[in-house]
C-alpha cells in the first residue's frame, strides 16, 4: 500500500493481507539499495499469523518516492511517519544491515512506539569501507559487486538456496542496479556516520534479538555480540556459517529466530 | 578500485546450486527420487503454500536435485533463478504461456529450430498467438513486425541451419525501445560460448539435451530469468503487474521485484502445464554440466579442424560457419563469440541430393541422426530426410541446397573424424 508520509509516497508491502486495527503490528526496515522485496517470506508470515505488516520502502528506495534520507536518525523519522500513516502506534521492529541500524535509532528515540526489536547483521559503528563509498559516490557498478559478493559468505556464493531455483547472487545484483543514482552512496554514507549506536542501545528497553552470521565480513558477528551486552536482556541468535545476507542465505531459520521475538 | 573475489565460470559448472548434502556429507548431487515431502506441523504445509517458508511441497514445482541444476543455469547465465523443464520446447512453451495469451503476437526469427516454428506457426495459432517470421539478420525487419498486442521477441544465438549469428545488442535495443523483453534459445552456444543476459536479452531458453549434458542420453529444458526486464514500466504484461487469482491475488511484480517472471512461471506454468524435469534427469544433465568448459574447447577445436580441411576439398561446393572469413556475420561473430561459434555447421557437397545420401551412408565413426550437441559427432543430409518432402525449389525457399549436410562435431580424435569424412566424400563422388 501507498501512505503519505512526510509529503512523499511511501509504498509499504503488508504481507498481501490488510491491516485490522484490533491486530499487533511488525515493522521491516530494509537494508542499502534494497527495497521490501528482501522481506516477502516473514512478512506473508506474519501477517497470515494475524499480524499488520509493514514493509516500508525507505524513501528513495523501491517504490517509494525520495530523496534517500541523510542519516540513519532521518530514516527512522520517516518510518515513525510511515508508521503514522498506517495507523499503527506501536510495533514490533525489525531491521536488517543499514535498517538495523534505522530500527535501532527508532526504539531508541521513540520507545513509546516499540514493542520489540530484531536486527539482523548489525554492528555500531558500520564503517563501510573506502572503496565502497568511493565506488558507491561514483555510482560504479563496482559498488554494487562489493556488496552483493561481500554480503553473501564464500558457501553462499556458490548457491544451494533454499528458495528451490534461484541464485542469490543474481537476485542480489539484479535489485541493487535497479536503485537510483546516489540512493546506494546516500545509505552507505548514513551507516558510515552513524555514530550514537551505542548511546542508542544504551536507551533500549524493549525486548531485543540479535540475529548474526558467523561468516558475516560486513558487520562481524563479535561486533554484533558486544552490541548486544548493551542492551539488557538481548538474546542472540547466532547462524553458523551465514554472511551478512541472512534473509537470503537463511530464510527459514531467520523467520524462526523473529517468531520468538516478534 | 578494490573488486570483490568472484568463482570463475568453470567454477561455477561444478559446484553451483549445491553445498554437500546436510544430511549424509554427499558430496555429489544427491537424487532425491520422491514426488512429494513431508509437512512438519500443519502450519508449516500451509507456510510452504502461502510463500512465507522455503522448501519443497510437490516434484512437478520444485524438488532438491532439480533445484541444484537450476540454480546452476541461473549462475551459469548470469540470472536470477530459472525452471528445469521436461524438454527444450516444454521451456520454450512455458516461457510463452507466462508472457502472454490469446491474442497476443511474437516476431521470431525465421532461422529456428524446426520444433520451435511448428509450435510459433501451427501449434499456438490454434491458441490465438499468432507469429511473424523475419529475417535474423535484419533488426528492421523486426521493428517494423510489431504490433500493440506483440509481447517478445524471439531469436536463437546461432540460426537453424544458416547458423546466422543473432545481433543480441541490436535487437535488445529494438526490443526494449517498444517495451518488450528479448528471448534467446541458447542451446548452440551454451553460456561457456555466449551469454545473452551480458549482451541485453532478458530470457534464455536451452535444450539441456544438447551441449549441455553432452552425453545425449536425457531430453530436458531450461528457462532463465535475467531479472532485468522491468514489467511494470512496459505495462504490456498483466501476468506479471495484476493479481493473479489462481494464487490468493499474489502481484509478482510487486512482491518478487526483479524475479517476478520466474516466479510466474513456476507458480502458474510449473503447477499448472506440468512439463517438469525428472529429478533423475537433473542428476545426469549435472553430471554432464560438470565438463562443460573443457569438452566446448574440444567441439570447438574439433570443428575448426574439420571446417578447414572442408573449406579446402574439392567435393565440397561451400562449408558456412561463422568463423570463416567469407560467412555473412564473420565480423559480428568474433564480437559475439569471442570463445568460438560452437560445433553445429552446414556444408554442401557437390553432386546435389544423390550425393548427399551416398556420403550419409557411407560414414561409419558419424552417427546419421536428427539431434546435435552429443560428445560423439552426429551427421544428417535434410533432403533426405527432415526436409525430404520438398523439391529443390522448396529447399531453396528454406535455405537449404539439396546436396547440404549438418555436422554435429563431438569429441573423438579429429583424425579419425577427417578420415571418416574423406571416405565417405570420396564414395559419394564415384556414382
Amino acid at each position: 500500500m501507498y501512505i503519505n508520509a512526510n509529503q512523499k509516497n511511501i509504498f509499504a508491502y503488508t504481507g498481501a493481507r490488510d491491516h485490522q486495527s484490533e491486530q499487533e503490528s511488525v515493522v521491516f526496515v530494509h537494508g542499502t539499495g534494497m527495497d521490501h522485496t528482501v522481506w516477502v517470506l516473514p512478512a506473508r508470515f506474519f501477517a497470515r499469523h494475524q499480524y499488520n505488516v509493514l514493509a516500508t520502502d525507505l524513501p528513495g528506495h523501491g517504490r517509494s518516492e525520495g530523496p534517500p534520507p541523510d542519516t540513519i536518525e532521518h530514516m527512522a523519522d520517516e518510518v515513525v511517519a510511515a508508521m503514522d500513516g498506517a495507523n499503527i502506534e506501536k510495533a514490533a521492529l525489525v531491521g536488517h544491515s543499514m535498517g538495523s541500524l534505522v530500527t535501532l535509532s527508532l526504539a531508541a528515540r521513540y520507545p513509546e512506539r516499540t514493542r520489540s526489536l530484531a536486527l539482523i547483521g548489525t554492528a555500531v559503528p558500520m564503517a563501510v569501507h573506502k572503496s565502497l563509498l568511493s565506488s558507491s559516490a561514483q555510482n560504479d557498478h563496482a559498488a554494487i559487486d562489493m556488496l552483493t559478493y561481500w554480503g553473501y559468505s564464500k558457501a553462499a556464493q556458490l548457491g544451494g538456496n533454499e528458495n528451490p531455483g534461484m541464485w542469490m547472487v543474481g537476485g542480489t545484483l539484479r535489485l541493487l542496479e535497479n536503485s537510483d543514482n546516489d540512493v546506494i552512496h546516500a545509505g552507505l554514507a548514513a551507516c558510515n556516520c552513524y555514530d550514537t549506536g551505542v548511546v542508542n542501545a544504551e536507551a533500549v528497553r524493549c525486548p531485543t534479538l540479535f540475529i548474526l552470521g558467523t561468516r558475516d565480513i560486513m558487520t562481524p558477528a563479535r561486533a554484533g555480540k558486544e552490541l548486544a551486552k548493551v542492551i539488557t536482556g538481548a538474546r542472540v541468535e547466532l547462524l553458523e556459517g551465514t554472511g551478512h545476507s541472512l534473509m537470503m542465505e537463511r530464510p527459514n531459520d531467520v523467520l524462526d529466530a523473529l517468531i520468538t521475538i516478534v | 578500485m578494490t573488486t570483490p573475489k568472484t568463482f570463475g565460470f568453470d567454477t561455477l559448472t561444478l559446484h553451483a546450486g549445491q553445498q554437500p548434502d546436510p544430511t549424509t556429507g554427499a558430496r555429489a548431487t544427491p537424487i532425491y527420487q520422491t514426488a512429494s515431502y513431508v509437512f512438519k506441523s500443519a502450519d508449516h504445509a500451509a507456510a510452504l503454500f502461502n510463500v512465507e517458508r522455503a522448501g519443497h511441497v510437490y516434484s512437478r514445482i520444485t524438488n532438491p536435485t532439480t533445484a541444484v541444476l537450476e540454480e546452476r543455469i541461473a549462475a551459469l547465465e548470469g540470472g536470477v533463478g530459472a525452471i528445469a523443464t521436461a524438454s527444450g520446447q516444454a521451456a520454450c512453451h512455458l516461457a510463452i504461456a507466462t508472457l502472454m495469451s490469446a491474442g497476443s503476437h511474437i516476431v521470431s526469427s525465421g532461422s529456428i529450430y524446426g520444433g520451435t516454428h511448428n509450435l510459433l506457426d501451427y501449434t499456438l495459432r490454434r491458441f490465438g498467438i499468432e507469429t511473424t517470421f523475419v529475417d535474423p539478420r535484419d533488426p528492421d525487419a523486426f521493428a517494423a513486425a510489431i504490433r500493440p498486442e506483440t509481447r517478445v521477441l524471439f531469436g536463437e544465438t546461432l540460426g537453424n541451419p544458416g547458423l546466422e549469428v543473432l545481433n543480441i545488442p541490436v535487437l535488445a535495443e529494438v526490443a526494449h525501445q517498444h517495451g518488450l523483453p528479448l528471448m534467446i534459445d541458447s542451446t548452440f552456444t551454451t553460456p561457456y560460448l555466449c551469454r545473452p543476459f551480458d549482451l541485453g536479452a532478458d530470457i534464455i531458453f536451452h535444450s539441456a539435451t544438447k551441449f549441455l549434458s553432452g552425453h545425449g542420453v536425457v531430453i530436458g529444458g531450461l528457462l532463465v530469468d535475467g531479472g532485468t526486464f522491468d514489467w511494470e514500466t512496459s505495462g504490456k504484461f498483466p501476468t506479471m503487474t495484476e493479481p493473479y487469482a489462481g494464487f490468493h491475488d499474489m502481484n509478482f511484480a510487486v512482491e518478487f521485484g526483479p524475479a517476478a517472471f520466474i516466479t510466474r512461471a513456476r507458480k502458474e506454468g510449473a503447477r499448472d502445464f506440468g512439463a517438469c524435469m525428472s529429478p533423475t534427469t537433473a542428476f545426469q544433465v549435472l553430471q554432464g554440466m560438470e565438463t562443460l568448459p573443457l569438452r566446448m574447447q574440444r567441439h570447438v577445436e574439433n570443428t575448426r579442424k574439420i571446417v578447414k580441411y572442408l573449406s579446402q576439398h574439392d567435393a565440397v561446393e561451400w562449408v558456412s560457419y561463422p568463423e570463416l572469413p567469407d560467412h555473412p556475420d564473420h565480423e559480428l561473430a568474433q564480437r559475439m563469440l569471442p570463445r568460438g561459434c560452437g560445433a553445429v555447421f552446414s556444408f554442401s557437397i557437390k553432386g546435389g541430393r544423390a550425393a548427399g545420401q551416398r556420403f550419409i551412408e557411407k560414414v561409419e565413426l558419424l552417427s546419421h541422426l536428427a539431434n546435435v550437441g552429443d560428445a560423439k559427432s552426429l551427421v544428417i543430409h535434410p533432403a533426405s530426410t527432415t526436409h525430404h518432402r520438398m523439391d529443390a525449389q522448396a529447399l531453396q525457399a528454406a535455405g537449404i541446397s539439396e546436396g547440404l549436410i549438418r555436422l554435429s562435431v563431438g569429441l573423438e580424435d579429429p583424425q579419425d573424424l577427417l578420415q571418416d569424412l574423406e571416405t565417405a566424400l570420396s564414395a559419394a563422388q564415384k556414382a
